[in-house]
Order: C-alpha cells, then structure tokens, then sequence
C-alpha cells in the first residue's frame, strides 16, 4: 500500500487519493468477478455430481476452463433488441441490475482495517443498495414488452419487496445485538471463541436472512421470476449476449454478497474459528484472517448450491405466506428476545 | 468552487432536471424512473448535509419499497397517454399563472431577513466518528418520545384502514391451511383394504 502511495506521490493529491481508492475497487472487483466464473463452474460441478453425473469436463483439465469459454461465447453473441421494446430502457435495466451488486462491496470489511469505505451506517448502506437490484429485474420485463418477461418481473417485485421486511428485521436483530452499522464493529462484537459468534444467540435471525437472501436473489427454491416451465425464462427471455450475461454476472454477485453478509453478520467475519481454545488460539490457526471469511463464504454459497439441487421449486402462493405469516413474525419475536438478552446483559455475549 | 460546492450544484442539476422529467415525459414509466433519479438526488444533497442517516432511509424507504409498488401499479395500468394531455394547452395558461406565484412567494420567503447565509451559517463539521444515526435515535427516544409514538400510532391506523377498505370477504374461496396439509398422515388418506381376488368371468 505505501509503496504505491510513494510511486504516486509526483501526482497533485486529489489525484493521488482518486487513484488509490480505483486501485482499491479493482483489488476488490477482480477477484469478485473471477468468483462469479468459478461459482458457475462450481454449480455445475456440485449439481452434477449430487445427480451422479460428473458436470462439466471437456474444456480444460476437468473442464476448469469452461467459465472462460461461455464468457467469450456470451460476448461474441449477438445482441438482439426486440422491435416493440424500449430501447433505452431495455439496455439500461441490465446495468441497473449490475450496479448495486458492485456498489454494495464497498463497505464490506474483508480484514481488520481492510474495507473500502469504513461507514458508520455500513449495514444501512447494503441494505438501501440490495434493496435497490430489483429495479433492473422490473425494468427488464417492462422494456421487453413481452408477456413471460412482464409476468417474471411482476413476480420477482413481489417477492423481493416482501422478503427484504423479513431481510431488514433480522438485520435489526444484528444491529440491536452488536449496537453499532459499521461492520467492522459488527464483527468485532462477535470476537472471543466460536461460541461468541452471532450465530448462536441469534439462531433465527441467521435461518430467516439467510432464506431470505436465496429469496431476494431469486435463486432456486425461489426462482419462481424465472420459472422455465411456465413463463419460459423469466424477466431476461429477450436478452441475448453480453446483456444477457450482465444479468448472469449480477445474480451470481448477489449471491456471492448474501453468502458475505452471513458471514460477517452471523459468523464472525474475519475472525478465527480456534479463538479462544487454549493451545490453539496462539499462532497462525488463531489469528484473524481474510482467509476465515472465505471459508465461511464459500461454505455459504455451498449452501445455494445445495438448495437448488434438492429442493423443488415453491409454488407462488406459498412463497408469499412464508415470507410474510412465518418468516415476519419470527424475525419480530426473536427481536424482542434479543433485546432483552442485550438489556439483560446475557453472558457470555452481551456481558 | 470547492470540491462540496461543484457537488452541490450537480446534484442540485440532477434533481431539477428529473423533476422536470417527471411531469413532462409522456411514458408514466419513465416519469416514475425520473421521479426515482430525483430521489437520489435528494439523497445526495442530505449527504452533504452530514445526515447520511436520513440521505440511506430516503434512498432504502422511497427507491426500494415505494417506487417499486409505484412502478408496479403504472405498469399495469393502460394509461392513455394522449387523452390525459389533450387538455394541456387550455389549462397552460392557469398553470404558468399558479406556478410563477407559488415561485414568486417561495422566493419572497427565502430571500428575507430570515435565511440567507448571514442568518443561517453552515454548523460546524463533525469528527468522522460522529455517528448520527445513534444521536438521531437518542433524540427520538427521548426529547421527541410522545409525538414519535402519536406518529407511529396514525401509520398502524392508516395501515388497518387500508387493509380494512380493500378487504372482500368471499364466502366461496377456499383456503388452504399448511398446518393441516402438514399434519395429514397416511391413515387419513389411503385405506388399505384387504379382499380376495375376483373370480373372472
């Protein structure tokens, strides 16, 4: 960091603080969108081989190249704008979708000290921008003037707005029991051992985020906005080529930042599962890492992956009742008995 | 100009153009999109106003969750577009009379002794870790207890009148009830029943 500081220090300052904060968003926006190729290779790698086939595996040794050949194939396609659509719109929705998924990592901490942009209303901050994705999704399905796109997107509306109450509650919950926005501090509340995690007093709050996360980036079980079999793809039937793989890329972002947020807010973050044990708290196994929080990452996203492989798709009817008769009124219950453990100053977390 | 100044200016830019936006485009969906572009613009002028706790509610509240519902509504809605501005022409004279007087007093109010920068200089800036949002919460809580409580009161009245207005009863709908569908067992469903074989005829 000093060292590129230095190489720039011939450049006026205002310049020099743009370049390093660009620098940061490429150190961070590279290896996110390298994650997003190699999710979809590990989807299809996990799906394949939970239904006893082997999944990709002719480009590349054991098909690691495949992601790079269906980028390229992707953005040699041609773009295909539909007569009766809007134009404007119709090429704007994709970058819509895009943005937010991007904008959200600024204040997701990665390491002590190792953020973007150290908010202090960082969880506010996410969740005004995931809350914002859905335009893209609604803006798609008007603009392609086709019926299965404008059905997808109605359905996708609905489901994101009902499930981002459940989604915000339980991020109450979080806020309430670590009484700070920054996530820096959210994961500091949680240091001790693996029993000082949020997961443990906030068991709920985690399931329903969580579930709620699958929901809010329409992934399977709750991909009803784009239901195959019955309004063909969804809100991007129209979109082709690189447009169509915005989209692509965005969800696949959504994940990856939902499956972050639980780390952080549920799990600890950055820190270490060995804190706190004698004998194996001292040394590499115990120190905060970066690479903590991609374990727990990637046990998250697992999880998406597990779910789309098992589960059946939810009917629409059910998709609501869940989130607004179960999820709603858990989430409410569970705030009142987080914050009498908070006032009650529960040990060992709230101590 | 400083570096907040050139913001303010362009936000401000932003804002006016996208109000503009909202009530001359002819598309009711573009003009709820402009009306979403005038809301984050908004956002940005509270965050220079250091109250980035408002500016975040303002873009979570009204672009995430009401807009939405908006856009959805004028989606659906086949609204004619040209029957709505057949009377733009008659009405243009009433409605630039009603506009340069409400500007006009808008500018009577603002420019009198009362504001200006002489009456209102900017508060000082606060240290990077001022967190608003729990200063926010402690006036809320505290200072302003009774009428937050009256406010949240009429939102849960509005919330039950609405509810209540829309609500139809329809004796005929059928409902399902999971708890039952959960419960169901085998035994209820399907009867095993042991008989011998038929003789062929």
């Amino acid at each position: 960091m000093e060292m590129i500081q230095a190489a720039l220090g011939w450049l006026p300052m205002w310049l020099q603080v743009l370049m390093m904060i660009v620098l940061k968003i490429v150190v961070i926006l590279i290896p996110l969108m390298l994650s997003v190729a190699y999710l979809t290779y590990a989807e299809r790698k996990v799906i394949g081989y939970i239904q006893v086939r082997i999944g990709p595996n002719r480009v590349g040794p054991i098909g690691l190249l495949q992601p790079i050949a269906d980028a390229v194939k992707l953005i040699f396609k041609e773009i295909i704008v539909p007569a009766g659509s809007d134009k404007l719109l119709f090429l704007l929705a994709p970058i819509l979708a895009m943005a937010p998924a991007l904008a959200a990592w600024a204040v997701v901490p990665f390491q002590p000290g190792m953020v973007l942009a150290d908010v202090n209303a960082g969880l506010l901050y996410i969740l005004a921008l995931t809350s914002m994705g859905v335009y893209g999704i609604i803006i798609a399905g008007w603009a392609s003037n086709s019926k299965y796109a404008f059905i997808g997107a109605i359905r996708s509306a609905a489901q994101v707005v009902s499930y981002e109450i459940a989604m915000g509650f339980a991020l109450v919950g979080v806020l309430v029991a670590a009484g700070s926005l920054n996530l820096g501090q959210i994961v500091l509340a949680q240091s001790g051992s693996i029993l000082h995690w949020f997961w443990l007093p906030l068991l709920p709050l985690m399931v329903v985020y969580f579930i709620s996360g699958v929901a809010e980036t329409n992934r399977a079980p709750f991909d009803l906005a784009e239901g195959e079999s019955e309004i063909v793809a969804g809100f991007h039937v129209e979109y082709s080529g690189t447009p169509f793989a915005v989209f692509f890329l965005a969800e696949y972002a959504n994940m990856i930042l939902i499956a972050t947020l639980s780390a952080v807010l549920f799990l600890g973050g950055w820190l270490s599962p060995f804190q706190g044990i004698p004998g194996l708290a001292e040394g590499a196994l115990g120190a905060p890492s970066m690479l903590w929080l991609f374990i727990k990452v990637a046990f998250f996203l697992f999880l998406f992956l597990w779910f789309r492989a098992t589960f059946p798709r939810y009917r629409y009817d059910q998709v609501m009742r869940l989130g607004w008769k179960v999820f709603i009124p858990i989430t409410i219950v569970w705030l009142l008995v987080v914050a009498g453990m908070v006032v009650g100053e529960l040990p060992p977390w709230f101590a | 100009m400083s570096f907040q100044a050139l913001l303010f200016y362009a936000l401000s830019a932003l804002l006016l153009t996208g109000a503009g936006l909202v009530v001359s485009v002819r598309n009711p969906v573009h003009a709820a999109l402009s009306l979403v572009l005038c809301f984050f613009a908004s956002a940005g002028l509270w965050l220079l106003l250091e109250a980035e706790f408002l500016a975040i509610t303002l873009v979570l509240v009204y672009v995430g969750a009401v807009m939405v519902l908006f856009l959805f509504v004028v989606m659906m809605l086949d609204i004619n577009v040209t029957r709505m501005r057949e009377g733009f022409i008659r009405f243009l004279p009433l409605g630039t009379v009603v506009a340069v007087l409400s500007a006009a007093f808008m500018i009577l109010v603002v420019s009198g002794p009362y504001f200006g920068l002489e009456a209102m200089p900017a508060p000082p800036a606060k240290a990077a870790d001022y967190s608003n949002t729990a200063e926010l919460g402690r006036q809320l809580y505290t200072t302003y207890v009774y009428p937050f409580e009256i406010a949240a009161v009429v939102l849960l009245v509005a919330i039950v009148a609405a509810i209540t207005l829309t609500l139809r009863r329809r004796p005929n709908t059928r409902f399902q009830e999971p708890s039952l569908q959960v419960q169901v067992r085998r035994a209820d469903r399907v009867r095993l029943v042991s008989m011998s074989a038929e003789e062929r005829k």
